[in-house]
């Protein structure tokens, strides 16, 4: 398998974060400029630009051990700073389900 | 049910030990997510978008109620607390963790289930009709031969590598239930005019990108000869499939590029060289596998009990009866459909409690046997009828009394963007809406029998194409966008839907089907013509006029 470096050309089109699963229990992370993971949106390291994003993703994918599948996914920045994710799909990685689950935890 | 042997529980348990090497392996850092994947996948082993997905094999749909407590034990204690019923008789748990995977494969392992190809590029668990064995004026149990090739299939090197996943459904009875038209290859039983038992072959169906329509590839094979040709499709396969491109590696693909007809004489050809050798098989095979299967010990019953006649005047017994109670093939018993598809739920989910209960119920009253069908509900195969009424009580209880069996609010839906990382849109809460909207078993009694089936992307895990209406998600600008679909079927007389319009946003979807609904009662001809009838006697045309007449 060719590793995501090598798939495609990284371009991006706004602030990004990288963002995996974590290995031995698949939980949703992200890449933080203390070139650890982190469970919360808001450690993440943001990128703006396309050298920046594939430094990123390298590093990230480099740790094969802490984590699946790295890939830089676009959040929305606000002027305060805070973080959100930029699509649906990164909102459901986040916040979970958008349906009631059968059994509450 | 089906006693497994000792070479089948020698090899599942061996599974479960290489497997938790591998595991080991991995989370040590000594094998690279590159080199464990296609290990993980070989067990089902998927990665969701929140965490791992785990699925598990119901070789044709049987289950016994201690392998049903075991899948509660496995949501209990290594998920949280349900498991997902799939279109492919497999369960799936979407909060597994890797770590604790290999503990929940030896729990699983200990009563003989297991997750072996349930992905990959490899046999898939054969699937079949669930109420084999009990269907009245069936030609005879389907679930010898699924398991006749379930037991060929199952680790064989020929198979393990094949260009892409390969999956069969068997049926025996002349209303198919186990939608072999849309798998690569779809066996159904038929005696030939010694009456000797053997097998109409469809091969090329499939749905997903390219969606196909099995056709028939020999009208009669005998039994004693489906091994073998089985084995020419599959070395035809192998020889000429797709491998370079993965859009175009299923057997459909070359099905389709070669004609039908090039593609049997490529068969005939094959099998000609292979059908008199060890893969012929010997009655004595059937027979043992045919002596493990056990039956009940059926009681002479009588056709309609006092309970029954009693519990007839309470219409909400009677609601229930007439909609998922079916008849048995022995006098006095029924075989009752349990639906997973509750107002305002998540299709194909079943609760730890929930499956608990349903073991508990199945020994009560159904001899120990559970029965799990493709389009996500549950079934208890050899129900006395004098024990309906007792048994409605108990499963109303549980939430599992829903009479819309077959209707409106029977929907078949895929995980979608809820769960699934391949996900374009959200399968779930569409579903959800839709049950809420019909909600009311008046009015979807007064609809009658239609099919809804939803995708959230293109690979058709909920089988859209072929629901009376289909709903495929699709992603247009970032946002989520669904395809309708009418006329498709999924059944002896398969066919595609076709699409009736532009598009509809999320918001929009559930009104679009009242709509279609609402057309539907005004164009047919009488009550008795049923939706998928009314489309096929008027074409899409109508049903779009009246559809996007306002939008
Ligand atoms: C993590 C979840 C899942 C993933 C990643 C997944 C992946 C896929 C893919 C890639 C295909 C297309 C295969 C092809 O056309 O070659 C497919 C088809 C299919 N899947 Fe899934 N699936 C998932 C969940 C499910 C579920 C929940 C069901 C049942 C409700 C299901 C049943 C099927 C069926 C019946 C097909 C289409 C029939 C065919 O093989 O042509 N899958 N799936
Ligand atoms: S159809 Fe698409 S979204 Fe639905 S389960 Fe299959 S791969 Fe996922």
């Amino acid at each position: 398998m060719t590793s995501p470096l090598e798939q495609k050309k990284i371009r991006i089109a706004g602030p990004s974060v990288v963002t995996a699963n974590r290995t031995w229990d698949g939980a949703v992370i992200y890449r933080t400029a203390a070139r650890n993971w982190s469970a919360d949106l808001t450690d993440a390291a943001i990128v703006r630009n396309s050298d920046d994003a594939k430094a990123l993703l390298a590093e990230s994918v480099a740790d094969d051990l802490g984590a699946v599948g790295a890939y830089i996914a676009p959040v929305q920045v606000d002027d305060d700073g805070t973080i959100a994710p930029g699509n649906l799909r990164e909102q459901i990685r986040r916040t979970g389900v958008t349906i009631g689950l059968p059994v509450q935890v | 049910m089906y006693a497994y042997d000792e070479i089948d529980r020698t090899l599942v348990n061996e599974r479960v030990s290489e497997f938790r090497d591998q595991v080991k392996r991995r989370l040590s850092g000594e094998l690279t997510e590159d080199e464990f994947k296609i290990l993980r996948l070989q067990n089902g082993v998927y990665l969701q978008l929140h965490a791992y997905m785990f699925r598990v094999a119901i070789p044709y749909g049987t289950l016994s109620s201690d392998q049903l407590r075991r899948l509660a034990h496995i949501a209990r204690r290594y998920d949280r607390g349900y498991g997902h019923f799939t279109t492919r008789q497999n369960i799936q748990f979407n909060w597994i963790k890797l770590a604790e995977l290999p503990d929940a494969l030896a729990d699983l392992a200990e009563v003989g289930i297991h997750a072996m190809q349930t992905s990959g590029n490899n046999m898939r668990n054969v699937t079949s009709d669930q109420w084999a064995g009990v269907a009245p004026g069936e030609i005879e149990d389907p679930r010898i031969w699924s398991e006749l090739l379930r037991q060929h299939t199952t680790l064989h090197p020929e198979f393990s590598f094949l260009p892409r996943k390969f999956k069969i459904a068997i049926t025996a009875s002349d209303h198919d239930r186990a939608a072999i038209k849309i798998h690569d290859i779809g066996l159904r039983l038929v005696k030939n005019e010694k009456g000797e038992t053997g097998f109409e072959v469809l091969v090329g169906g499939g749905l997903g990108r390219t969606p196909f329509i099995a056709k028939t590839i020999k009208h009669f094979v005998h039994g004693r000869d489906i091994l073998s040709y089985v084995e020419a499709i599959l070395r035809v396969y192998n020889q000429y499939g797709r491998r370079d491109n993965i859009y175009k590696a299923r057997i459909k693909i070359l099905v389709h590029e070669l004609g039908i007809e090039k593609f049997s004489r490529e068969v005939e050809e094959e099998w000609q060289h292979i059908r008199n050798s060890s893969l012929q098989i010997d009655d004595a095979v059937i027979e043992d596998i045919r002596s493990r299967f056990s039956y009940p010990a059926y009681e002479k019953l009588p056709h309609m009990p006092d309970e029954l006649r009693q519990a007839a005047a309470d219409p909400a017994f009677e609601a229930w009866r007439k909609n998922s109670v079916a008849p048995h093939k022995v006098q006095g018993y029924s075989i009752v459909t349990i639906s997973l598809k509750p107002v305002g739920g998540p299709p194909g989910d079943a609760t730890a409690e929930q499956m608990d209960a349903l073991a508990d119920l199945a020994d009560k009253y159904s001899f120990g046997e559970i029965r799990v069908g493709h389009e996500q509900n549950l079934a208890l195969p050899h129900v006395a009828k004098r024990d309906l009424p007792a048994l409605w009580r108990a499963l109303d209880k549980l939430g599992l009394a829903t009479p819309n069996v077959n209707l409106i609010s029977d929907i078949i839906a895929c995980p979608g963007l809820d769960y699934c990382s391949l996900a374009n849109a959200r399968s779930i809460p569409i579903a959800q809406e839709l049950t809420r909207r019909f909600a009311n078993h008046e009015l979807a009694n007064l609809i009658g029998r239609l099919h809804i089936n939803i995708s959230g992307c293109i690979n058709a895990c909920g089988h859209h194409h072929v629901g009376h209406i289909g709903i495929l998600g699709v992603e247009k600008n970032g946002e989520e966008v669904y395809q309708i679909t009418i006329g498709g079927r999924a059944d002896e007389n398969a066919a595609l839907g076709n699409l009736i319009g532009p598009g509809v946003k999320f918001e929009e979807v559930a009104d679009v089907i009242e709509d279609v609904v609402e057309a539907y009662l005004a164009l047919r001809e009488r009550p008795e013509e049923l939706f998928i009838d009314t489309v096929k006697r008027l074409g899409v045309e109508p049903f779009k006029e009246r559809v996007y007449a306002t939008r």
